[in-house]
């Protein structure tokens, strides 16, 4: 914090020399959102970040946003209108957007672009990423350690890497806390669809599940949770309104310090293009508070396991690990590479199920 | 995998679909094709969570839901019956309409929670093993929605006002020749098609997931429209359909959950394909089932 | 009560006066509603129909970008209305899209990364290929066993969306992709990559597609005998049969047509703008073209018009979104009612208006 206020009141000096041409021309900040900004999960978050940051530079900045834009053709024409109007800097909040913006960006030198989420960057187009695996791993030793039926279970969307990397980091976890665990996969095939959502939660406690960790969009495993009983995480928000059954913790997605930490370059005439994938010691994964009949001893755990992931001596994939095949991955002590964590497509030991396609 | 578990999800995860699908069955007997079911489910969903959270009433939020989608739907009604314009591109229209609408209605219920709907045991019949938690422990819309059923077979079959819809719905030249109200007849079934459609829409929002979220029906209403066509346009074959449908669905996740490996892509498209052999099947008998006038407009000449 | 009576022609007049009414009925609602909404209803409505062509900031790029928008919604509907005309009621046009893309696709990425120019044309084939055997399902069962159309052909909407969903998570999948879904991207294999054939103006291939299609069923409607047999099968099933015409010929060629135009249309749109297959990749536009050939009155004029129309909404709805923070449901809506209102005042164009004592029939 202390950081953010030395870096804004130099701004604010910077502003001052510059004041001329900087009250014509405050710095635009674009952001672009997949669903609309009341989905509840992913893009609303986004949002709530990109007003967090508003909020911080005030009228030093002006900003502008569009919901619901689909990926492909349309999200080019738009990241195009926005370069148009003015804006400096433009942050493309989903994977789908990453062609787009490279094409967009390669139009306008000036324009700077944030890209979340992809792999692909240039000149004026930084690449963020966040390592959501390390708050699975909170989240999955919790599910671990509260089960009674030794039964949990995960819903994911697509079986890309992202998801595939919060599957293990779960269950790599909730084996820590409890060895006899088991983990149910269902995989939806949509990233929001909260009727399906809610269903698969409801097939999840009928085969005995009684926590689920859930890695689509919407609120709606919480809100099938609270009502049958069981318990569950906040997914991008804190949803802290599910305390304390269902919710035990969360995940958060805490884009705003990145967001005013990019704007600030822009205003200082530092932005240099990046590639970052940060995790809860950036600031960027967020933990929310432990709710809920969480054992003393399980919440001491969790804590120190969050406090060792932030200062860096602990990695949630530390060997030794096998792959579900039986085949040795990381050797003890070993630690993944980020390189294979970006594109895991493979389960660890112990997984029952298979990866569709 | 248990099977009274089972089937009690599946009870559930169809009602929204059945309630849609019975109210368009009756649409389309009467020889309207409306296919803008999904946007009357979500004006539904929103219009039944709201007045839900209000008034703190599940019945009132239901009632009001029904009610909403009905009046929306009359304006499909009035562009296709009494302006004639053409029925698909209206249904089309109408579901913008009610995405847009519901959208803009419902931001401020957004994470807001809904008053739950308890569940009503059917006394004694609860109790049989077996048979009565999968089927007498529900909350009173799945009820609702099996005596809708029944009422609209009734209704079709013994009534005479039934009769004259399927006169209506089969030819209406023929129809107004014998002095029936063609447009009142179709208007009329309309209104409860859009009823029905909200009913379906507000379980979505009320029951089953329970929630508001903007687009949250996801497609039921198109799933709705196949499954009439999927019954032959015959209640108990909605019936059918419906948890046939919820039941593929419903019957993966657990699969899923249960450790087995699922063609997720196969299963999803399944009832699809299903439905179009149905189609084939019931065409080749000869019964093209299909309601002679569906989606024909109808002008009195005279 | 309202009667109507059938005007013996179409109104001249009243084709081209409702179309204008609709829009200034819309505009007045639509005024309204951003009004409640709290934003300034006269800036929306100029910004929406008046910055994507004029706009000095805009318009150099977003009037080019009318044509990218409307090239596949006229490409489809012009094909739609063929058959509409007939009385062969393809709602699948989505499907058909998607098949297209997604054969195109796959028949282009068998040769990556061949620099050959005969590729192009090759996918274009194969695009038309794909979506015309989707829709030869439909065409197939109707005259074999009489199943309706409509049904069917949007049944296979949803089969298609799985197959496109399962392309780009599998068999159609970038090796290069991390494991993400989503094909190659078309934008950078020059060999295929559907670009703008003179910078700045839009005009890809599709839109010469979609602009060769209007003439073609200008031409076909107007002047051919299969043209007539079309129009002639559509307004008098039995007096078509009598006069030698096949029913089962009339389906084939409407179905196929429509869908080998939707299926081109998805591969231009795969191969261009939107450059790869992803599961998102149908962003509705099989649906949007029924409208926009309703909009159009089945004409290929108003088809080519009403396309335009339609891109001008959305384009300017991405801008009144932009410029003035208008929520994307608010525009939904707006094209909604533009819509309604287009379909209501349709009436006056066939019909005259007598206010008489009387009952609703």
């Amino acid at each position: 914090m202390k950081r953010r206020t030395l870096l804004a009141s130099a701004a604010m000096g910077l502003a001052l020399a510059a004041a001329p041409a900087f009250a014509q021309d405050k710095p635009k900040i674009a952001f672009v959102y997949v669903g609309p900004v009341n989905d509840g999960g992913w893009s609303q978050h986004h949002h709530e970040a990109a007003v967090k940051m508003k909020e911080h530079f005030g009228d030093a900045i002006e900003m502008v946003e569009q919901e619901s834009v689909p990926e492909g053709a349309d999200a080019e024409r738009v990241l195009t209108q926005m370069a148009l109007s003015g804006a400096d800097l433009i942050f493309t909040t989903s994977f789908g957007y990453m062609d787009p913006t490279i094409n967009v960006a390669a139009k306008f030198p000036d324009v700077k672009f944030e890209h979340a989420t992809g792999y692909k960057t240039a000149e004026n187009v930084s690449a963020y990423s966040a390592r959501f695996y390390e708050g699975r791993a909170i989240t999955g030793y919790l599910a671990g350690a509260m089960t009674k039926s030794n039964k949990i279970g995960y819903i994911g969307s697509f079986p890309i890497p992202e998801v595939i990397r919060g599957i293990n980091s779960s269950f790599l976890h909730a084996k820590k806390a409890n060895p006899d665990v088991e983990m149910s996969v269902v995989w939806l095939s949509t990233w929001f669809d909260p009727a399906k959502e809610a269903d698969a939660t409801q097939a999840l406690l009928d085969q005995g599940v009684d926590v689920v960790l859930a890695h689509t969009d919407s609120t709606a495993p919480l809100s099938v949770l609270e009502k049958a009983g069981g318990f569950g995480f906040g997914q991008a928000g804190d949803m802290y309104d599910y305390a304390p059954q269902p919710r035990l913790s969360s995940i958060i997605d805490e884009w705003a310090p990145y967001y005013i930490d990019r704007v600030q370059a822009i205003i200082d005439g530092t932005w240099t293009s990046q590639n970052v994938w940060q995790g809860i010691g950036d600031g960027m994964v967020g933990i929310g508070e432990i709710t809920g009949p969480v054992p003393e001893d399980v919440k001491s755990t969790v804590l120190k396991m969050k406090d060792d992931i932030a200062a860096g001596t602990y990695h949630p994939f530390t060997g030794p690990i096998n792959k579900q095949d039986g085949s040795a991955w990381l050797a003890d002590g070993e630690v993944a590479e980020d390189g294979v964590l970006a594109g895991m497509d493979f389960y660890v030991e112990g997984l029952t199920a298979e990866i569709p396609n | 995998m248990d099977p009274v578990l089972l089937v009690a999800s599946i009870m559930v995860s169809a009602t929204p679909i059945l309630l849609a699908a019975i109210g368009e069955m009756v649409v389309e007997k009467a020889g309207v094709l409306n296919l803008g079911v999904e946007g009357m489910m979500i004006t539904g969903a929103v219009v039944g969570f709201a007045a839900a959270v209000s008034t703190g009433s599940p019945v009132i939020g239901f009632a009001a839901a029904a009610l909403a989608s009905a009046v929306l739907s009359l304006s499909f009604g009035f562009l296709t019956q009494v302006l004639l314009s053409n029925q698909v591109a209206t249904g089309l229209g109408l579901t913008l309409v009610g995405l847009g609408l519901s959208a803009l209605v419902g931001a401020s219920f957004e994470g807001v929670r809904a008053p739950g709907l308890g569940k009503l045991w059917i006394p004694g019949l609860a109790e049989i093993p077996v048979i009565g938690p999968m089927v007498f422990r529900h909350d009173f819309m799945v009820y609702v929605s099996l005596a809708l059923v029944a009422g609209v077979w009734a209704f079709l079959k013994y009534t005479r006002a039934g009769l004259i819809l399927r006169a209506v719905g089969e030819d209406h030249e023929s129809a107004h020749a014998l002095g029936y109200k063609v447009v009142r007849v179709r208007l009329a079934a309309i209104f409860f098609g859009g009823a029905c459609a909200g009913l379906g829409g507000a379980y979505v929002s009320l029951v089953r997931v329970p929630q508001w979220t903007e687009g949250m029906t996801a497609g039921a209403g198109w799933i709705a429209l196949a499954i009439v066509v999927f019954a032959s346009w015959r209640p108990l074959g909605v019936l059918i359909g419906a948890y046939l449908f919820g039941g593929v669905t419903v019957l993966q996740l657990n699969l899923q959950a249960a450790g087995a490996k699922v063609p997720v892509e196969l299963l999803s498209m399944s009832p699809y394909v299903i439905t179009i052999l149905v189609l084939v099947v019931i065409s080749a008998r000869g019964v093209h089932g299909a309601p002679g006038s569906l989606g024909r407009s109808f002008h009195a000449s005279t | 009560m309202i009667r109507l009576e059938k005007r013996p022609q179409p109104s001249r007049l009243w084709t081209v006066v409702t179309p204008l009414i609709a829009v200034v009925l819309t505009m007045v609602v639509g005024g309204i509603m951003f009004a409640l909404l709290g934003k300034p209803p006269l800036e929306a409505i100029r910004t929406i129909f008046w910055d994507p062509l004029f706009h000095p900031q805009f318009a150099g790029y977003s009037r080019p970008q009318l044509l990218v928008k409307a090239g596949p919604l006229i490409l489809i509907a012009i094909g739609l209305s063929i058959g509409f005309k007939a009385g062969i009621w393809n709602i699948g046009a989505e499907g058909q899209y998607i098949m297209g893309a997604v054969t195109g696709a796959a028949v282009g990425l068998a040769f990556y990364p061949s620099e050959s120019v005969l590729l192009f044309p090759l996918m274009v084939v194969a695009g038309a290929l794909g979506g015309w055997a989707w829709a030869m399902i439909p065409a197939v069962l109707k005259t074999r066993f009489g199943t309706n159309e409509i049904l069917v052909s949007l049944m296979l909407v949803y089969v298609a969306e799985n197959i496109l969903a399962s392309a780009s998570a599998s068999w159609l999948r970038s090796p290069e992709g991390m494991g993400f879904p989503g094909s190659r991207n078309f934008k950078q294999w020059p060999a295929v990559h559907n670009d703008e054939l003179i910078a700045n103006t839009g005009l890809h291939w599709g839109v010469v597609a979609a602009l060769i299609a209007v003439i073609a069923a200008y031409v076909l409607m107007a002047r051919h005998i299969q043209g007539y047999n079309i129009r002639l099968t559509g307004e008098a099933p039995r007096a078509a049969r009598f006069s030698g015409v096949s029913p089962a010929r009339i389906v084939f060629l409407c179905l196929g047509i429509s869908g080998a135009l939707a299926g081109a249309a998805g591969l231009f749109e795969v191969t261009g703008p939107a450059g790869q297959i992803t599961i998102d990749f149908n962003s509705g536009y099989g649906f949007t073209a029924i409208i926009v050939a309703f909009l159009g009155r089945l004409n290929p004029v108003g088809i080519l018009l009403a396309g335009l129309l339609m891109a001008l909404t959305y384009i300017g709805g991405e801008l009144a979104q932009l410029m003035l923070g208008l929520p994307g449901a608010s525009i939904q809506l707006f094209q909604g009612m533009l819509l309604f209102f287009l379909l209501a005042t349709d009436v006056f164009t066939n019909y005259r208006i007598r206010f008489a004592k009387g009952e609703l029939a």
